[in-house]
């Protein structure tokens, strides 16, 4: 198995596939935590089906690099949900729906209608769930990944203590100065960029388990928000490493078997949760 | 309890204040002046607009008219918040010391991280409020009069002058609320901190507080003594009565 695994490692394609995928998963990871917390995960779910949208958009427009249209319209959509977010609490509910079901339906459409592939089925399965996407990535995709996704682990480590006061706590952290407004838009943008590199590993569908298994994980077991952050980034980079080396192995989609892995851990810290608390 | 008044200087000025929701009004003709070391006592019926005067004079709000002015040498940065608790905060993973620290948050600037003086400071006020064994306690994990502590610690970390505070005793057990009154007073005593509090707790505040403001359609501002006079602390308490 090993002898195999170190064959494969020996692809250059393979090794892009696993940096790209950690870096990935430890970006989605990091924001998960402060998504989950702000109870913001239905907004990353949705600016994942409007990263779909987007996507289906560039392909029948033949734009190759593909996320120069992606990013764009993720981040704008990840302002507009939060403003709507943040004016009524129940209108903003109601808009992420309406977004993320639009952009689903409409990129379908579109691909259906428009696309210049023969095979639609295989390049909306791709979209959704991933698939090869990861291992299918060219150097320059690869590259913009890894500078976005350094950017974005920058912007977390600085912003770290302001995200958490925001993150906590939005009225004091405006009464004593912090602009809330801001970070909330940081948050946003960032959590929109996270999305849209996601979409390479695992597809718009299963993004939001990339968000929330690592930070739900981390918050059965640990007590303060440093550890729970630490231990969300180890949870799912971990994850993501054993689901690529198995899916690699036993020639089952990326994007599934990442996700049935951080399934499973997730049921173990669960467990863990439990005996803990009883104790 | 002495009245210091007369001898300090305003730190805070309300100038004929209507305030309300999104153009919509809840509250008008507040007119008040809270001086250092006052004790300032915000009572009146639910929905009556408390909660908006002080998210007002933290700045969460805009009045729709009027003035408000910090004076004395106070800006808006030094005030000490304590908001009323939310959802979402009732199961966070945090540590005690990571919340009180996040008090610090106003005197980093735009430095990305907390330095010594922050930190110590945070150590200060936790030993302070008497919650310094349980300082690397998960927040969630808490009493609901730690929780509260905590959240008191933090408004401390944020200023030595002015504590604006939000229902601090809201949902404590009596034992817990007692000792929360008692910190508050020292604070308010020993440290000279200025404090404005909202209560529904018209014994309480009448024990502690050196001035009241009643907040309705009859705003009444005055000393406590003067309080105990009024029209309004009468209809108040005659209402309250009726309620229960």
């Amino acid at each position: 198995m090993f002898a195999t695994l170190a064959q494969y490692l020996s692809y250059p394609f393979i090794r892009y596939a696993f940096i790209t995928a950690v870096l990935i998963s430890l970006c989605s990871a990091l924001l998960g935590v402060t998504l989950v917390l702000k109870r913001f995960s239905f907004i990353g779910d949705g600016l994942s089906h409007v990263a779909f949208g987007a996507m289906a958009v560039a392909a029948v427009a033949g734009i190759t690099q593909k996320m120069v249209i992606v990013m764009p319209v993720t981040v704008a959509c990840a302002v507009l949900l939060l403003r709507a977010g943040n004016k009524a609490k129940i209108k903003g509910d109601a808009a992420v729906a309406t977004v993320s079901v639009g952009a689903l339906a409409v990129g379908y459409l579109l691909m259906s209608v428009f696309s210049p592939s023969a095979n639609i089925a295989t390049d909306v399965c791709a979209a959704l769930f991933g698939s090869t996407s990861i291992l299918t990535l060219s150097a320059a995709e690869v590259w913009t990944c890894v500078i976005t996704s350094l950017a974005v682990v920058a912007v977390f480590v600085l912003f770290y203590n302001k995200i958490f006061a925001v993150t906590f706590d939005e009225s004091f952290a405006k009464a004593s100065g912090t602009s809330a407004e801001f970070y909330n838009l940081a948050i946003a943008v960032i959590i929109a960029v996270v999305i849209t590199l996601a979409m390479n590993l695992v597809g718009s569908l299963l993004i939001s388990a990339l968000v929330v298994f690592p930070a739900l994980c981390a918050m059965r077991v640990f007590k303060s928000f440093r550890s729970v952050t630490v231990c969300a980034a180890v949870v799912s980079v971990s994850c993501t490493v054993v689901g690529l080396v198995i899916s690699i192995l036993a020639s089952t989609p990326v994007g599934s078997t990442i996700v049935a892995v951080d399934i499973v851990v997730f049921a173990a810290f669960w467990l863990v949760g439990a005996l803990t608390k009883r104790a | 309890m002495k009245d210091t008044s007369v001898v300090s200087s305003p730190v805070l000025r309300c100038k004929d204040l209507r305030l309300g929701y999104d153009g919509k009004e809840i509250v008008h003709g507040l007119d008040f002046e809270v001086h250092e070391g006052d004790y300032l006592c915000i009572v009146g019926e639910n929905g009556s607009g408390k909660s908006t005067l002080v998210k007002t004079i933290v700045g969460l709000l805009s009045p729709l008219s009027g003035e408000i002015s910090f004076c004395g040498g106070l800006s808006s940065k030094d005030i000490g918040y304590l908001p009323q608790q939310t959802l979402a905060q009732r199961d966070f993973p945090a540590s005690v010391r990571e919340i009180v620290l996040s008090g610090a948050q106003g005197k980093c600037g735009h430095r990305p991280f907390y330095g010594k003086a922050e930190k110590k400071l945070a150590e200060d006020c936790m030993k302070r409020l008497g919650i310094a064994d349980i300082a690397s306690k998960c927040y969630r994990e808490l009493s609901g009069g730690q929780q509260q502590r905590t959240l008191l610690a933090r408004a401390l970390c944020a200023t030595g002058k002015l504590l604006v505070l939000d229902e601090p005793v809201s949902g404590l057990d009596p034992t817990a609320m007692a000792s929360m009154y008692e910190l508050i007073d020292g604070l308010n005593k020993n440290d000279k901190i200025t404090v404005i509090m909202i209560s529904h707790d018209i014994p309480a505040s009448m024990k502690y507080a050196t001035h009241v403001l009643h907040v309705g359609p009859k705003p009444f501002f005055g000393t406590r003594e003067e309080y105990e006079h009024s029209e309004q602390r009468h209809a108040f308490c005659c209402h309250e009565g009726g309620a229960h």
